[in-house]
């Protein structure tokens, strides 16, 4: 008998793809998508609920369709379209406390895999070079989206505490930056004019889409328990990304960094996420050591090949005159 | 062209460019039109009239100098447009346009000729190849088509930083290099020094004996006070550096790095002069079980000369907190001197990289023995504190 996967966060694109990439795969008999929001993608023959994981009917769900697997990628950065700041937290802390509660009780769920974020290592200038997955955050990590995955992970670890029959794997994936998929550093990129901070040039890391559906199904699929960083190998800096992209960074002071940012990004007709601010002055880079060889997945796209597959398809930079483009 | 050569152009000094003497501020005096010989004396009456200046009536005679401006159609296709026309050419533009006139006598062969030869000059007797490499790396730079590692260091960076501190090292410090030997050719290493100077250029001079008399890229390990500083922080973090934690030191170590630390921070660095050359305390010991975890030797290094850039006489400690920072040091020129006394005082400097002490035959949990860690920190201190003595003795005169 096969597997009976719910899925939390289908309306977001990452969470419709691996849904649907789940429909197919042979090991699994049937996907059930949960949101609040309706889905902005087709999700094919994925049994889509409208429910919102805040309340108790995530439980009766559960029971219902008699799931096994909780994909649990509903914890993410606020996003235009979908929920606002409030909304947001409501639904990454609160929509979190209420799928555990049910998990726990639902005595068929033996398996949880979380889609968390290397956002909880924080950012900041007292940061080590690299994080490893047992590392905690020295700052950065006090507000917003980062706080909201601590939060998140600590729940997770409480329900390991209390029902350590399920098997927990918890994905710190990092950054994701692909043209079809909508992150925050996808739309970054997308803008003409690239704000950032002067006298700062952070390490960033991206990491591929397909990476990221690949380590979730075989989380999924089979048991492989434990903290894992998913993040492209290898490290650019903001400056060399902006060269890539042939887009030019307007230095701003740091200080009243965010809303200057805010303010020029909304001129260019989108949307800051002021989460990226302190990424954008400190970076950040995560060590994938153990993913390879804990969780048994070689990365396909380091942080740069996933970089130039963005330059690739995107609309070419301001800059492009100037060099032939690379890649 | 051949026509100002004809008729050497005189244009007495402040006359702001006038013919005559000063006085005649709208015609050209009388020795004036004597100097432009042959040249039509233009009416004086008819000049003062139109209130035009005689240069900027040139358009309707025959100038009687050079200044005079060009049809706006010659000045556009510039002073090669009208070599290659001939004779024709004389008559539409009987001057080349102002400002060209000094590069238009020679021939575009000795322009060609001179900057092959300041290539050459430059760049060596393979110029060639070299310029090629030089262009086809500037490319790279522009496109971002080059490695970083994850730690920030960007090797372009850090050998523009070494060349730049070079010559530093070599005239204004007189660097002089002891014990080049001691540095591990390969495999890691970690050097620790004694600190001071109160801008830490101790580092960045170890950086350079390191790269250039061991042939290693020195990774220096900072507080994160560098790393959060505007500038600072970036470019110590392209130039190799990384936090001074256990985990980067230990992670630079294991993949065979040699590390620099500095275990006395800004306790150190930010001593008043009177104090100079006694060590302060080594750290907590934190480099000591880092290198023991990884088996590495510890190479002590001893620096004199650092002490006197900046002597510290005072320091506004109000000031600093408000700033965030250690300390405000107030030196014999700074601030009084304002920017200037940013310059470090031209000091002698030694250094002598001391012989290194293996690690590797320590147990593996020799490193969670906080008292042989205390003892192996004493020992390193110990050995810097004599060879600070021994230096000082050796240099003499601090600063000749």
């Amino acid at each position: 008998m096969g597997r009976v996967v719910l899925v939390t966060g289908v309306a977001r694109d990452l969470g419709a793809r691996l849904a649907s990439t789940l429909f197919d795969d042979p090991a699994i008999d049937k996907v059930v998508g949960i949101d609040v929001f309706p889905p902005q993608h087709d999700l094919g023959r994925v049994k889509f609920v409208r429910a919102d994981i805040r309340t108790p009917v995530v439980g009766k769900v559960l029971a219902v369709e008699d799931i096994d697997t909780v994909v649990h990628m509903n914890v993410a950065a606020p996003e235009r379209g979908l929920a606002g700041r409030g909304a947001a937290k409501e639904l990454n802390v609160i929509g979190t406390m209420q799928l555990l509660a049910a998990c726990q009780a639902a005595p068929a769920v033996d398996k949880l895999v979380l889609q968390s974020s290397t956002a909880v290592y924080g950012s900041s200038p007292r940061d080590p070079a690299m994080f490893t997955e047992s590392m905690a955050a020295r700052g950065g990590v006090r507000s917003g989206f980062p706080k909201d995955a601590v939060e998140v992970e600590g729940y997770v670890r409480g329900l390991g505490r209390r029902r350590p029959d399920i098997v927990l794997s918890i994905l710190r994936v990092g950054d994701v930056l692909s043209p079809y998929i909508s992150s925050p550093f996808g739309q970054y990129f997308s803008l003409p004019v690239l704000p950032s901070v002067l006298g700062y040039d952070p390490r960033l890391q991206f990491v591929h889409e397909e990476d990221v559906l690949n380590v979730l199904r075989r989380a999924t699929t089979t048991d492989r328990p434990g903290v894992f960083n998913v993040t492209g190998p290898e490290v650019v800096t903001l400056s060399q990304a902006a060269r890539r992209l042939a887009k030019p960074l307007l230095r701003l002071p740091s200080v009243g960094f965010t809303s200057a940012a805010t303010r020029l990004v909304r001129a260019m007709g989108a949307r800051y996420t002021v989460e990226l601010t302190r990424l954008l002055t400190y970076g950040r880079v995560v060590d994938t050591t153990a993913l390879g060889d804990d969780f048994g997945y070689e990365m396909r796209h380091t942080t740069g090949r996933t970089l130039d597959e963005f330059v690739e398809l995107a609309s070419p930079g301001a800059l492009s005159a100037l060099g032939v483009h690379h890649g | 062209m051949d026509d100002s050569r004809e008729h050497p152009i005189v244009v007495p000094i402040g006359t702001r460019g006038r013919p005559g003497r000063g006085s005649r501020s709208h015609s050209p005096s009388a020795a004036a039109r004597s100097l432009a010989n042959g040249a039509p004396v233009p009416s004086a009456t008819a000049a003062s009239r139109s209130r035009v200046r005689p240069e900027q009536s040139g358009s309707t005679r025959r100038p009687p100098t050079g200044t005079a401006p060009t049809p706006p159609l010659t000045s556009i296709d510039g002073g090669a447009g009208d070599r290659g026309r001939g004779n024709g050419g004389a008559e539409e533009s009987p001057h080349p346009p102002p400002g060209a006139d000094g590069t238009d006598d020679i021939p575009v062969g000795d322009w060609i000729a001179a900057l092959l030869a300041a290539a050459q000059e430059v760049l060596g007797e393979d110029w060639e190849a070299r310029s090629a490499v030089l262009v086809a790396q500037l490319r790279k730079r522009v496109t971002g088509d080059y490695e970083v590692d994850p730690f920030g260091l960007d090797p372009q960076i850090q050998e523009i930083a070494m060349a730049m501190l070079r010559p530093m090292s070599r005239t204004w410090f007189r660097t002089e290099i002891r014990g080049a030997e001691n540095i591990p050719r390969e495999g890691g290493a970690l050097i620790v020094g004694n600190h001071s100077g109160t801008i830490p250029l101790d580092a960045a001079m170890t950086m350079l004996a390191v790269n250039d008399h061991g042939g290693r890229t020195l990774r220096l390990l900072g507080a994160d006070l560098v790393f959060s500083l505007p500038f600072v922080g970036e470019l110590a973090r392209k130039t190799g550096a990384t936090l001074a934690c256990n985990e980067d030191a230990e992670r630079l170590l294991r993949r065979g790095e040699v590390a620099g630390v500095w275990p006395e921070g800004f306790k150190g660095v930010g001593k008043p002069y009177a104090e100079r050359y006694k060590l302060q305390r080594f750290g907590r010991g934190g480099f000591v079980s880092a290198a023991m975890r990884t088996g590495v030797p510890i190479v002590p290094v001893s620096i004199v000369g650092a002490e006197e850039i900046y002597p510290m006489v005072g320091n506004i400690p109000s000031l600093a907190r408000l700033l965030g920072l250690p300390y405000v040091p107030i030196t014999p020129l700074f601030p009084l001197l304002g920017p200037l006394g940013l310059v470090p005082l031209p000091s002698k400097w030694i250094i002598e990289f001391g012989e290194p002490i293996r690690t590797d035959a320590y147990e593996e949990s020799a490193a969670d023995d906080p008292m042989l860690v205390f003892n192996v920190t004493d020992q390193v201190r110990e050995t810097i504190q004599q060879t600070l003595y021994s230096l000082l003795v050796d240099r003499g005169h601090p600063f000749f």
